[in-house]
């Protein structure tokens, strides 16, 4: 360990030669000999250098790391635009149904029929919640969500005879946005805001020509915002031949409320890790599905299901089809999970969601604005953003406040994102927070302010409690060490 | 159920808001189209929805599969999703406050040890979506780096991984040229030919989508190296216990479908794209990727590193729009490698190939020979006597899954059947098989 401190050494480090952690059955077959059946150049030279350890000790290993995360089970987690929610864990039961994990995916639907009619009705309610007539549930993230989502709307231009490629972009929206664009091979060009944090009109407008496929918007935008004049610029959109896309990463502020094919969004992603409770897991896995209207239906990934004469195929016919995604149909044992989550809520349990995150949200708005002098006027959808300018002491800035909310037992909110306000701090409550959690959230952050101007350098150096303190991100990234070298 | 607010509650928010009811706070939703009627199904208690579920999952009860082809059914330890499934790693997410997400963040940094380890490669990174995607971003890196635009894909890599490939490449510049295998392996003559300037990698699959070891390798890897290419190599992470790894042959890029490490089924995912490369392909390698380093009191710590290649960053200039990984995935697969360990993982191999080949013996005897004479590992593909569509169709109604049946791929290929078996698999198991066979091709 080179004389470092440690906080919870490595599994190779307490690895002892010839330990062992799992038997394996004694091989039941006549036994042959390896060499003879695979020429010696084609075989591994030494085994894998794996740590050797007994099960008591893999098990304390992992659960000790696991106490070095907050997690929503554990803090509250307010990180705006990932909507950490509460995810049921009858969900970890359900997918760990023998019958459930053990479906080989590619059995003859003769076989599938139970996790087939799970993926129709998904597609089903999804294209239901959203207002849209088709789903495909490939996408295994949002970002793939949108790459797919992306590449129909082009498919769709083209099939029309029509080279369109530009896709226009709002400045606050999420770097996936562009990165996706690209990835499809269109050029993203950006609208700006205004002061307010909608998109600019004028601006939108004069970009709008007939090079333009898409214009990508996120509903709610990503300063938790609604534009009312959606349907408007929705047309305006329409009337110039390109369509609107939507980025779902926000919908958790509209199930039941409004559809977002109602306000004339053409194709959208839903990132199932959000809206709809399955685990974020650290990063993933997630799911993306992508909504379509009818006329961008035949360009989504194949296989589609499809239920006909009472049995649930998968379909590969389709000619114009983007092609695949995924090796195989897509994050199931997410699906799964939201499957049964849309089953205990029924609709009005969906919308009850959406409102009390959105009376959550308010909420925390209306006690934090005595607290910021910056806060933005009028009701917020499920999220609210503010900036840090003029309301922490001297020199101290949003990324210090963040960490030392780590400190009092929260996880900290997103911070410098939407980029287009300065020292950003994006809270989202979701539904789950009670009004105790919130309020006493809201003290927490009057005790950080009060900190900031009374003893500055304890908030700079913050956080103090947290397993290890703040991080040489720049010697990280200068001399890269991205594995163990004993 | 998970909302807290008592209606007590709800009107002092509302009252502290200021509003006199909730849809003041939603006045910019245009009125019309507020509230749709939604044709949902009805809410449903747990015990109900437990219930409905375990009903579900019983129509597509199964006794036996001998069903691979890029997804296998291996035995996954319990202490492996047990542990996986805590809450602290389950319900966290992406580590940006490094500090409140060690755990995660150390995983990772194992994760990537170990998938070093496992290929022999410098770099690996943090996962991706899945085996195939991490191929497809390969070829991409590939065509970056080399400044060159035709990626050979030979007939044995995976139809469907060849199929993700196509969609990530359409608009790229990059185009897949496929190699013809009449013989199950691509033979180093036959990619000699389809060699030229414009090459930037040749993706092979080892074991190949026939089961076979590419036998040639070496020489695969030298003539592409020669020609100024890379060399991407795909691999199934299990046969790694017995099977050269891609770093040994001089792979420039090894990527896998990494499910067999630990991973359920799951009727396709979410699974584990593992992606590894040479130090010096490390600042285009798309996705996350965590590094070490130390705290402010000189603990040592990890972080996620490099991000300037990472899209939030570098939006439309990214080296791809992946943003997350397949963390949890990613950390099943670790607790995975550390409790099967060192010895551990030679032994599983060793079983899968015993029973596998023991497998193909019994085959033989009830005239399903093999179809090639090359080494595999725990899959091969069999000539049936009958339509392998039909043998499929009649043991499947007794919930036993023969193989998949090639001719849906490869046209030529229509009385061909892939089969494979891994350790989980017993003598008895097989002998029953060998009967049912037997019995349906009559």
């Amino acid at each position: 360990m080179n004389g470092e401190k440690v906080v919870e050494p490595l599994s190779f480090e307490k690895s002892a030669p010839g330990r062992k952690g799992l038997p394996w059955p004694v091989c039941d077959v006549p036994v042959i000999q390896v060499d003879k059946q695979i020429p010696a150049n084609l075989l591994r030279t030494e085994p894998a250098q794996l740590p050797e350890l007994s099960e008591p000790q893999v098990v304390r290993h992992f659960t000790r790391l696991s106490h070095l995360n907050y997690s929503i089970d554990t803090n509250f987690y307010p990180l705006g635009s990932c909507t950490m929610k509460h995810n049921p864990k009858v969900n970890d039961r359900i997918v760990q149904i023998p019958d459930f994990a053990g479906l080989h995916p590619l059995r003859p639907h003769e076989l599938s029929q139970g996790i087939l009619e799970i993926l129709y009705e998904v597609e089903r309610w999804l294209s239901e919640i959203c207002g849209m007539d088709a789903f495909t549930l490939q996408p295994s993230a949002g970002a793939q969500g949108e790459l797919t989502g992306i590449l129909v709307a082009r498919a769709y231009h083209e099939h029309r005879g029509e080279k369109r490629p530009v896709v226009l972009i709002p400045d606050s929206a999420h770097g996936t946005n562009p990165a996706s664009v690209a990835l499809a091979g269109l050029t993203a060009v950006t609208v700006k805001s205004t002061a307010d944090g909608q998109v600019d009109l004028d601006d939108l407008l004069q970009k709008l020509t007939k090079d333009v496929a898409l214009v990508m918007m996120t509903i709610p935008s990503t300063l938790g915002l609604f534009e009312p004049r959606i349907q408007d610029i929705a047309k305006k959109i329409h009337d110039a031949g390109a369509l609107l896309y939507m980025d779902g990463a926000n919908l958790n502020a509209l199930v039941g409320l409004v559809r977002p094919g109602d306000l004339g969004v053409d194709v959208l992603h839903v990132n199932l890790h959000k809206t709809f409770a399955t685990p974020h897991g650290g990063g993933g896995p997630g799911a993306g599905p992508v909504g379509v209207k009818k006329a961008l239906e035949p360009f989504l990934p194949v296989p589609r299901v499809a239920f006909e004469n009472g049995v649930y195929r998968r379909k590969f016919d389709r000619t114009n089809t983007i092609g695949r995604v995924h090796g195989f149909q897509g994050n199931v044992g997410v699906l799964i999970r939201a499957y049964a989550y849309m089953r205990l809520q029924g609709a009005e349990g969906l919308r009850d969601i959406s409102e009390n995150a959105i009376l959550a949200a308010n909420y925390l708005k209306a006690k934090l604005t005595p607290l910021f002098p910056k806060m933005p006027a009028g009701a917020c959808m499920h999220e609210v953003v503010v900036s840090g300018e003029g309301a922490f002491g001297p020199g101290v800035r949003t990324l210090d406040v963040a960490k030392r909310l780590l400190d009092y037992g929260y996880y900290a909110p997103t911070i410098y994102f939407p980029m287009i306000v300065p020292e950003a701090l994006m809270i989202e409550p979701t539904e789950n927070e009670s009004k105790e959690t919130l309020d006493h959230f809201v003290e927490t952050f009057r005790t950080i302010i009060a900190e900031s101007k009374a003893t500055p350098d304890l908030v700079k150096t913050a956080p103090h409690t947290t397993p290890v303190r703040r991080l040489d991100e720049v010697r990280a990234a200068r001399d890269p060490r991205l594995r163990y070298k004993p | 159920m998970f909302i807290p607010h008592t209606d007590e509650q709800k009107k002092d928010m509302l009252a502290t808001i200021g509003v006199a009811r909730f849809d003041d706070l939603i006045g910019a939703l245009p009125k019309n189209l507020v509230r749709p009627k939604l044709n949902l199904p009805g809410s449903m208690s747990e015990m109900e929805l437990v219930r409905h579920m375990e009903e579900l999952a019983s129509r597509d009860h199964l006794a036996q599969s001998y069903l691979g082809a890029g997804a296998y059914e291996h035995f996954v330890p319990t202490a492996v999703w047990s542990v996986a499934l805590r809450g602290e790693f389950a319900t966290a997410y992406t580590p940006y406050q490094a500090e409140a997400s060690q755990g995660t963040l150390q995983s990772i940094f194992e994760f990537q040890s170990l998938i070093c380890e496992l290929f022999k490669m410098d770099v690996a990174n943090a996962s991706m979506y899945d085996g195939a995607s991490a191929a497809a971003e390969a070829c991409l890196v590939a065509a970056k780096h080399t400044g060159r635009n035709e990626i050979l894909v030979p007939e044995t890599v995976h139809p469907q991984t060849l199929r993700v490939i196509q969609t990530y490449l359409a608009h790229s510049g990059a185009r897949v040229t496929s190699v013809p295998c009449p013989n199950g392996i691509l033979e180093p003559t036959v990619l000699q030919k389809h060699l030229g300037p414009d090459t930037a990698a040749l993706l092979i699959q080892n074991p190949n989508f026939f089961g076979c070891l590419e036998s040639h390798v070496q020489e695969l890897s030298d003539l592409i190296h020669k020609a100024g290419g890379l060399l991407i190599a795909s691999t199934y992470p299990v046969a790694l216990g017995l099977i050269a790894p891609p770093g040994e042959y001089g792979a420039d890029i090894a990527v896998a479908e990494g499910q067999s490490l630990g991973l359920p089924l799951a009727y396709g995912g979410p699974y584990l794209g593992l992606f590894a490369c040479k130090n010096e392909l490390l600042r285009k390698m798309p996705g996350r990727v965590v590094g070490q380093t130390l705290d402010a009191d000189g603990k040592r710590a990890f972080v996620l590193t490099l991000q300037a290649r990472e899209q939030h960053i570098r939006r439309e200039k990214a080296t791809s729009n992946i943003c997350t990984n397949q963390a949890l995935c990613a950390l099943a697969a670790t607790i995975y490698l550390s409790l099967v360990g060192k010895n551990g993982f030679k032994e599983l191999a060793t079983l899968n190939f015993q029973k596998a080949h023991y497998a193909a013996q019994v085959l033989a005897k009830g005239a399903f020979a093999p179809v090639f004479q090359h080494p595999f590992f725990n899959e091969f593909v069999v000539r049936c006597p009958t339509s392998p569509e039909k043998i499929v169709e009649r043991l499947a109604k007794k919930r036993v899954l023969a193989g998949l049946p090639l001719g849906a791929y490869y046209k030529d290929r229509a009385d061909q059947l892939l089969v494979c078996v891994t350790e989980i698999k017993t003598k008895a198991d097989m002998d029953q098989f060998g009967d049912l066979l037997a019995e349906a091709a009559r």
